[in-house]
């Protein structure tokens, strides 16, 4: 397989593009102007992210540039995997427990309830976490930013919904952090969520961001979903009823996964 | 009722030491008589190997799913059984694709599906693994001339 960049305009265009934002030199303010260019683009009905999106640099060439080819799911695309209790250890669901001392940083519950596009609790599956550190450093041997790796905290976690569909996790609040995708980028507060449905084709991987945070505006990746109530989905709530008196604070976050292509057995409904 | 969906978000660069285990990417165990090799590369618009991104093969039944990482030549691999059906269901994830994507591997020997005959013929070969010393290699090109078809399912 040899290199074909160069060849087309396209490609001549983002390695120019890229060429420049490897060594992050565009400003936040050129960033700024096209995530404004973006937005002033959006149509109605547009709330997943849109894969080709100049502003998140890495996206540049790794977007699909043909339309997705529709299908009705067949076989094995109505099938999902299913993980049981004897797949997990209930610790994993408190990431502030799994070392000998317990993590530094803001100790908190998230919990929520993972629905299907019909409103159907996903019962029994499994949710999948992982994060940065309280100062913003991910436990991943390619992660350079120069803040303290907490050895009493490893940032992953996993639990099954129960017959509700509800999930819960302990664990600590994570940190902004830099990234490169352009001269003084920072990333907002996130956990990265993992979610399966009843069938393959509700499969989500996303990030749950927290209320209020000053660089949402900035971040390309956030508003890669350019419908403002959609990516608003991805904001938590802080809920004092799930804050625990003396011990954490609380946060709430739903899930909804697109519809289930099968029929609903009974039991589903 | 019909509910808003949550949007998909990147898994980002950082995703391994959280949702690769090991053995996860072997669907059975390599001993077993009829296990077989699924395996590719994975590539960006440029024909440079993406070294960051997550696989997903179904292939339905018990022992059905599996996970794996591209290495820092784009490669992956499964161990698995023959798919249930005529094709493995195949998701990709990776740092810079803003949500997942759903494709489909046919085994050679299902070239023939319908579903393959409703693509411009110079997309079909796309969806079709090719038999090797190895087992089955499927290639996975996320942008260009040689782009592999990508699914959109209709509720999604």
């Amino acid at each position: 397989m040899g290199r074909r960049a160069g060849g087309t305009p396209y490609l001549r265009r983002v390695t120019n593009l890229l060429s420049s934002s490897d060594a992050a030199v565009s400003a936040q303010s050129e960033v700024d102007a096209e995530i404004a260019a973006a937005a002033a683009s959006a149509v109605v009905g547009e709330p997943q992210p849109r894969l080709d999106y100049p502003p998140y640099r890495s996206s540049l060439l790794r977007h699909p540039t043909k339309d997705l080819q529709p299908a009705n799911p067949e076989g094995i695309e109505l099938w999902s995997p299913v993980f049981g209790e004897q797949d997990l250890d209930p610790v994993e669901a408190d990431l502030t427990v799994q070392h000998s001392g317990e993590p530094l940083g803001e100790r908190m519950k998230v919990t929520g309830r993972v629905l299907d596009g019909d409103g159907r609790p996903v019962r029994h599956q499994l949710v999948e976490v992982w994060q940065a550190n309280a100062g913003g450093r991910y436990r991943h041997e390619k992660d350079q930013h120069p803040a303290p790796i907490d050895p009493n905290f490893s940032g992953v976690g996993r639990c099954l919904t129960d017959g509700e569909g509800r999930y819960a996790f302990t664990t600590i609040k994570p940190g902004p952090y830099p990234w490169r995708n352009h001269r003084n980028a920072w990333r907002p507060a996130h956990i990265h969520f993992s979610l399966f449905g009843t069938d393959l084709t509700q499969r989500l991987v996303t990030q749950m961001y927290f209320p209020g945070d000053p660089l949402f505006s900035l971040d390309p990746i956030y508003q890669s979903i350019l419908d403002p109530n959609a990516r608003e989905r991805l904001v938590a709530a802080y809920d004092h009823d799930v804050t625990e008196a003396e011990w954490c604070t609380g946060y709430r976050w739903d899930i909804v996964l697109t519809g289930s292509q099968r029929t609903p057995l009974e039991e589903d409904t | 009722m019909s509910l808003a969906p949550t949007p998909g978000q990147t898994v980002g660069p950082f995703f391994s030491f959280a949702m690769v285990r090991d053995g996860c990417a072997d669907l059975v165990s390599p001993a077993h008589p009829d296990a077989i090799v699924l395996h590719g590369q994975v590539y960006d618009g440029a024909g440079e190997p993406v070294p960051d991104a997550l696989v997903e093969l179904t292939r339905g039944g018990d022992d059905g799913w599996g996970r794996a990482a591209t290495d820092d030549e784009g490669r992956y691999a499964f161990t698995t059984l023959s798919p249930v059906g005529s094709f493995f269901a195949i998701t990709v994830f990776a740092r810079g694709l803003l949500d997942r994507l759903f494709t489909r591997a046919y085994l050679p020997d299902a070239a023939d599906d319908p579903f393959l005959g409703e693509l411009a013929e110079d997309r079909q070969s796309t969806l079709v693994a090719r038999a090797d010393e190895r087992g089955y290699a499927f290639d996975i090109r996320l942008q260009g001339d040689d782009e592999t078809v990508f699914l959109a399912f209709p509720r999604d």
